[in-house]
């Protein structure tokens, strides 16, 4: 085969680069899907901290207070979706939400249920891939992302904590942040922070952005500044404010109002800039290439090989 | 008209002989680590009891819930408090914590054990009061309702001690947030039929408004802090936010200065008499009663029995122990008898067996004389005869020599 000759300069303009331009138009046709987890015992602000990330009632508790707050007896998994539009750009949004994790007063094992369920939408994924007449785009209800809420407790973390992380950082993209941070002062907040990351690093546990999965030197060196403020020390907020003149989302309590967004208030900013404006695309890369490919391969292996599906779905496959 | 008798003064005799006497109160924190009890207990008391060496729960090895107390002496205006705190660590932090208030159970009840003994003795001149009068229970201010391990907890000890939960870590909740959370709490405390202490109602009009005051207020929302901040001019201990500082003797923030008031101003003297006259008598009563239900007992003869006061009980038991003992008594008589026998029969026997052979070795030793008498004869008859022929010999030998003298003499040698 013939190698192709290195650049010859360009008499005129030709016009590949609009290619970004038409793969932006298709992607804003197509849409996107995103499958975030939320995992934390009850009463660590999730479902708020949700609400405010996307800017729209999307978790479970749209309502507010109100609701009953009843503690399931075990593990339940609750999928919620909704379809959120923004500058022509569509994403169907699914928030995936864990109650009961963590609230009974044994917990052990508590997070067979969520592993069950990630390796499930594994699992549906690799029965369509697998289909002799696929579908065009193969629904996707793999979890990109997993928010893992850490108590702010101001010692270390909890021995839940650190069982739930190790089980699962090899399946899913684990993202630690730090519930109801407005508890903490800000010396007691880099101090809980310090001591959080060297337990992560002690136990093993491979945070999202993984080291291994850095690309190049300028994505290392971006990932090594977040990984190196992480977990994010988050507090959420629906609701509005008048602070000098400015409508601010916020908390308010007697002593003052605190700022979701003011980045001396907390890092809720980081956080979302990060997942939504930065990382996105990576999380949901990271999950196909990485963790989806790990579980089909382990699959196959299990089975020597697969039959594929025929087209009106008798079972000739051994999956 | 009756003069002054003077007995109006036996309040101040009374409060003389206590100050004299000094205090003792128990404390007992329980509640999952990060909860901020060892800053609230530094703030109550002020004192460093936990200080920046005491090792917190970042550093604990041990993975079980221990039970541990400090005492500290605090003196204030000539009166003295040995107060006595007792800390749970390790509560709720596992994993698996079915059973984690056992522990706290078990030291509850071994110190009105240790009391119910002390009051029981013939000395009861030396009588500390170590049992638990106040449990302060932590709630995380998830801003919810009671966890399942908080409802299982107060259910097992609110009967045994005087349990006051408290929100912790208040300042993560807003006034509204804490309104809702604290109904939300007392409504599943009500359904849950938990009986949490409970202020003692008082005639005086002025003190039952502040009572009620702090009943609305229950559970207490409370923040601890130790560090002295400057706020407009003044001094106050709090919690310094980027968006404000946060008083903690301040009654608008949180309700602090509530529960420092009740606990030490005004409820202390109360808990230590609840504990005394409730849950001290509940557990005595309950103590004494298990007396009735002893092992190996068949249950016709419990029924009846329960219903017998324990001094009767005690009297019927010191019957029977006595009536055990007189069997044991005859028993071991026997026993001692039978063994005499034995021993006297072997010992007879022993003694014939001796004597038998006594006479076996006088036997022989007679058939030996006898025989020696015998050699002894034969030997002496051998002698005589001996003796005898040597006589003869001598004669012969005599009587030749005379003769051969004879012959010399007549010339007739030859």
């Amino acid at each position: 085969p013939t190698v192709p000759r290195a650049g010859s300069t360009l008499l005129g303009y030709i016009g590949i680069d609009t290619i970004i331009e038409q793969m932006r138009k298709k992607t804003m046709k197509a849409g996107f899907d995103f499958n975030i987890m939320i995992v934390g015992h009850s009463g660590l602000g999730k479902s708020t901290l949700v609400n405010t990330l996307f800017k729209s009632q999307v978790s479970r508790w749209s309502s507010g207070w109100g609701g009953e707050h009843k503690i399931p007896k075990t593990v339940e998994i609750k999928a919620v979706s909704h379809v959120i539009e923004e500058g022509g750009v569509k994403m169907k949004l699914t928030v995936i939400d864990t109650p009961g994790f963590g609230d009974q007063i044994n917990n052990e094992n508590c997070w067979d249920p969520i592993s069950k369920y990630i390796n499930e939408q594994y699992e549906k994924f690799l029965k369509e891939e697998v289909n002799i007449a696929r579908k065009k785009r193969i629904p996707d209800t793999r979890v990109h992302c997993c928010l893992y809420f850490i108590s702010p407790t101001g010692h270390s973390l909890r021995q839940l904590d650190i069982e739930f992380m190790k089980h699962l950082s090899r399946v899913v993209n684990i993202i630690p942040v730090i519930a109801k941070s407005d508890t903490m002062t800000p010396d007691e907040k880099n101090e809980f922070k310090h001591r959080v990351r060297k337990e992560l690093e002690t136990h093993g546990i491979e945070y999202y952005p993984q080291n291994e999965f850095d690309d190049d030197m300028e994505d290392k060196n971006e990932n090594d500044k977040i990984r190196e403020a992480m977990p994010f020390a988050v507090v959420g907020s629906d609701k509005e404010f008048q602070v000098n003149g400015k409508r601010v989302l916020g908390r308010k309590t007697a002593w003052g109002v605190v700022e979701v967004e003011n980045p001396n208030h907390c890092e809720f900013a980081l956080l979302r800039d990060f997942l939504i404006r930065s990382h996105l695309q990576d999380l949901k890369e990271v999950t196909h290439n990485i963790h989806y490919e790990t579980y089909r391969a382990r699959r196959l292996n299990d089975n020597g090989g697969l039959h594929p599906i025929s087209a009106n779905n008798t079972q000739e496959s051994n999956l | 008209s009756r003069g002054y008798v003077g007995f109006a003064n036996l309040p101040n005799q009374v409060y003389r002989k206590s100050v004299k006497r000094g205090f003792e109160f128990t404390l007992m924190v329980v509640g999952e680590s990060g909860l901020g009890k060892s800053t609230l207990i530094n703030s109550l008391f002020l004192t460093d009891l936990y200080s920046k060496d005491y090792p917190g729960p970042s550093l604990r090895i041990k993975k079980t819930v221990q039970v541990e107390q400090s005492k500290v002496l605090v003196k204030e205006g000539g009166v003295q408090l040995t107060l006595t705190i007792v800390d749970t660590p390790g509560f709720g932090d596992a994993v698996d914590n079915s059973n984690c208030w056992q522990p706290v159970i078990n030291y509850i009840d071994s110190k009105c054990e240790d009391f119910l003994n002390a009051e029981s003795r013939v000395n009861r001149r030396l009588m500390p009061d170590n049992r638990v009068h106040c449990c302060l229970y932590f709630i995380a201010p998830s801003g919810h309702g009671l966890k399942p391990l908080d409802i299982e907890f107060m259910k097992r000890l609110h009967d045994k001690v005087n349990v006051i939960p408290l929100i912790a870590k208040a300042d993560t909740l807003t006034p509204e947030e804490c309104q809702l959370f604290k109904k939300q709490i007392m409504k599943e405390i009500q359904e849950h039929k938990i009986q949490i202490y409970e202020f003692p109602d008082i005639e005086d009009d002025e003190d039952s408004k502040l009572i009620r005051k702090i009943k609305e207020r229950m559970p207490l929302a409370v923040v601890g802090s130790n560090v002295v901040i400057e706020v407009n001019g003044k001094k106050v201990r709090g919690r310094q936010y980027p968006w404000g500082v946060a008083e903690v003797e301040n009654g608008e923030h949180c309700d602090f200065t509530v529960l420092r008031n009740m606990l030490i101003r005004t409820h202390m003297q109360d808990l230590k008499d609840v504990t005394n006259n409730v849950h001290y008598e509940n557990y005595r009563s309950r103590k004494l009663a298990a007396v009735t239900c002893n092992g190996g007992v068949d249950t016709s003869k419990t029924k009846n029995q329960m219903t017998r006061s324990p001094l009767a009980q005690m009297e019927e038991e010191r019957r029977e122990h006595v009536m055990k003992m007189k069997k044991m008594e005859t028993e071991m008589e026997q026993v001692f008898e039978m063994k005499v026998k034995e021993k006297k029969q072997k010992l007879k026997d022993s003694e014939a067996e001796l004597e038998r052979r006594h006479e076996q070795m006088k036997k022989n030793l007679e058939a030996q004389y006898k025989e020696l008498e015998e050699k002894k004869r034969h030997h002496e008859e051998e002698k005589s005869n001996w003796e005898a022929q040597q006589r003869i010999l001598e004669q012969q030998k005599l009587d030749a020599s005379k003769t051969m003298e004879k012959n010399k003499k007549k010339g007739k040698i030859f």
